[in-house]
């Protein structure tokens, strides 16, 4: 259903189409029929605004090593500090609040999650709308290029890049996208070559239009679906890889922790029983990629031509 | 048949000699290997000496033929740490690695095949959905954190099991291995178990969905109008359909369950080529990295051959050619 009218727009003129608003409500009434989803979806936006106003929520400033306490160092959770603030959640070695600290650990993991995601399905999906519309050499060239990368797990692919990039969050984004590119090109090329043979598209080639045109305006909004649902769910491994990438000291910095990172730093607490460092990141990291991989599954079921008639 | 092989070869030599080049580039081009091997504080006399021992000084396609003849008489150089030849250095730790990556894959098949079998043949039980998600759960659970709650209940609360290392090792065929002792036994579940965990939800759910698949067909209605004993037909019908999936899945998450065990060795201090290549990184041991790298590629593409050799084997209809 959602295919047809798609294609006919590109083709008609916008008047002639009867207005669909309906569509779009359809879609997200179709989405919250499923209660998981739902209950992702909530999840999922205050995980966001926590993440947002981290600044303005969090009892503290956990980057900024003038508000820590080393004297507070190793608090249980719920104990007070001298000052009378209250450590919900305890406290790391150097005294930092560990609510504070997941609450900026969020913003750099879904800041990363998110940014990498996003690249990578804009290289890929130009990648793979290129090599379908091409053809030929350049089909090739991209393709075993794809077949290579995918040949390797992710993580392998992330550790090779930031062994030659080095340390650091910037660089594990970058490590992050090129592991991911591949995953969008490869579903981009095999859904645009089914794209390229239908009517529209060869209206289009009547019509005279400058490739770009018919790449970007005709064939890329017909191969969106299935991006949208890999890059939800990739923000959700880039969430995780990223921190086990930091848990592996590869990624961010001891000052200004992610939740792998903050993982990280309760490891060595972890064998006399101060769990609290490692375990509350965890869990926050958890509920984050569960409630994306619950979102992005019921977006696949949704958008995925073959249920929605 | 054999053309396909042959093709298929070539393949993978062209893949090996692309990343050979990829790293290489990587390496010594982007990284500036003079700042990682020379002290900062030498003179301009000792910087010289170093820059012609490694020929850096030489032009870049020089290097790249130096680097390749390295590599086929497995030389990448000394460690800058351990001042002992870095592929010797990896090759030692092999064992550890391999030793943890069947265990863990062995587990993951034990449970995930029996478990995806019944949520396949029962899936209106609630316990066949309590299974799928669990599994979600498995899928979710990052694996390093998993592996530090396993430490706080299993060790430190419960103090069965321990934190760390192999244990006492025993040797077999020339080389140490961990499950041959009740000690190295227990050193080496937690660590297992924390690797298998993902894999376990993957078999877990690919089996499911085969089941699936499977139980509609027409020889599946046959057998059952012809009487066939319902095990028989789970256990010939449904079992070998399922099998070339699941085949090939094993064999591709092998490779990444070495890859993987990084992760795992990191956290329970696993002595295994995992845990070495985290440490040279750390301490920007570049021939030892150079030497991981280039051994995962020749691992992974042979892994990849292989596959697609068993592959045109169980399933006939499957032509290689047929792939391009």
């Amino acid at each position: 259903m959602s295919e047809a009218n798609v294609q006919d727009q590109s083709v008609q003129p916008a008047s002639v189409e009867p207005p669909e608003p309906s569509r779009l409500s359809q879609g997200i009434a179709e989405f919250f029929k499923s209660p998981a989803a739902a209950i992702g979806f909530i999840m999922l936006v205050v995980i966001c605004c926590l993440a947002l106003f981290a600044p303005w929520i969090a009892p503290q400033n956990p980057y900024d090593l003038m508000q820590l306490d080393i004297m507070d160092g190793r608090l249980a959770p719920g104990s007070e500090s001298m000052t009378g603030m209250v450590y919900y959640l305890g406290t790391d070695s150097q005294g930092r609040d560990i609510l504070s600290g997941m609450l900026y650990g969020l913003r750099t993991s879904l800041m990363v999650g998110v940014l990498s995601a996003f690249a990578a399905a804009i290289i890929g999906t130009t990648a793979g709308l290129f090599a379908a519309y091409m053809g030929r050499r350049t089909e090739t060239v991209i393709m075993r290029l794809v077949d290579l990368q995918l040949s390797f797990p992710t993580i392998l692919m992330a550790l090779m890049m930031l062994a030659i990039l080095g340390k650091g969050v910037i660089n594990v984004v970058i490590a992050l996208i090129i592991a991911e590119w591949a995953t969008y090109a490869r579903t981009v090329r095999s859904t645009a070559l089914v794209e390229r043979e239908k009517e529209y598209v060869e209206a289009a080639r009547m019509l005279r239009l400058p490739g770009w045109r018919i790449l970007f305006k005709h064939l890329l909004p017909n191969c969106l679906a299935p991006v949208i649902v890999i890059a939800t769910m990739q923000v959700a491994r880039a969430i995780g890889l990223e921190a086990t990438l930091s848990f592996l000291g590869l990624g961010a910095s001891v000052t200004e922790p992610s939740l792998g990172m903050l993982i990280s730093t309760g490891y060595q607490y972890l064998l006399t029983g101060l769990y609290w460092i490692s375990f509350f990141p965890g869990i926050a990291l958890l509920v984050t990629i569960v409630s994306i991989n619950l979102v992005g599954d019921r977006l696949r079921d949704v958008l995925n031509p073959r249920n929605a008639s | 048949m054999v053309t396909s092989i042959i093709r298929r070869l070539f393949q993978a030599i062209f893949v090996i000699v692309a990343m050979t080049i990829i790293v290489f580039i990587g390496v010594n081009v982007i990284g500036n290997p003079v700042d990682i091997l020379i002290n900062p504080d030498a003179n301009q006399a000792e910087r010289a000496r170093v820059i012609a021992h490694y020929g850096l000084d030489q032009p870049i396609w020089k290097q790249y033929l130096m680097f390749l003849q390295g590599l086929l008489h497995g030389d990448f150089g000394d460690s800058f740490v351990y001042g002992r030849p870095a592929l010797g250095l990896i090759l030692e730790r092999l064992p550890a690695t391999l030793e943890l990556a069947i265990t863990a894959l062995g587990i993951a098949l034990v449970v995930g095949l029996p478990l995806g079998l019944y949520a396949g043949l029962y899936p209106k039980r609630l316990s066949s959905k309590l299974i799928m998600s669990g599994s979600i759960l498995g899928f979710s659970l990052p694996t390093f954190w998993v592996g530090l709650m396993l430490i706080m209940v299993f060790s430190v609360e419960l103090g069965w099991l321990p934190t760390n290392g192999r244990g006492p090792t025993m040797e077999f065929l020339g080389v140490q291995w961990s499950f041959l002792t009740g000690e190295g036994l227990r050193h080496l579940l937690l660590p297992a178990f924390n690797l298998a965990l993902f894999k376990t939800s993957l078999i877990l759910r690919l089996t499911r969905a085969g089941v699936q698949e499977v139980l509609p067909q027409d020889y599946i209605k046959f057998a059952r109008a012809k009487g066939v004993r319902e095990s028989r037909i789970i256990g010939v019908h449904v079992f070998k359909n399922l099998m070339i999936p699941v085949v090939t899945i094993i064999g591709l998450e092998f490779g990444s369950l070495i890859a993987f065990s990084v992760v795992t060795e990191s956290i329970f201090a696993w002595p295994g080529m995992g845990k070495l290549i985290i440490d040279s990184i750390n301490l920007l041991d570049r021939p030892v990295i150079v030497a991981y790298l280039m051994m995962m590629v020749m691992l992974f593409v042979a892994l990849n051959f292989i596959i697609d050799i068993c592959y045109t084997i169980l399933d006939p209809r499957v032509r290689l050619d047929a792939k391009a």
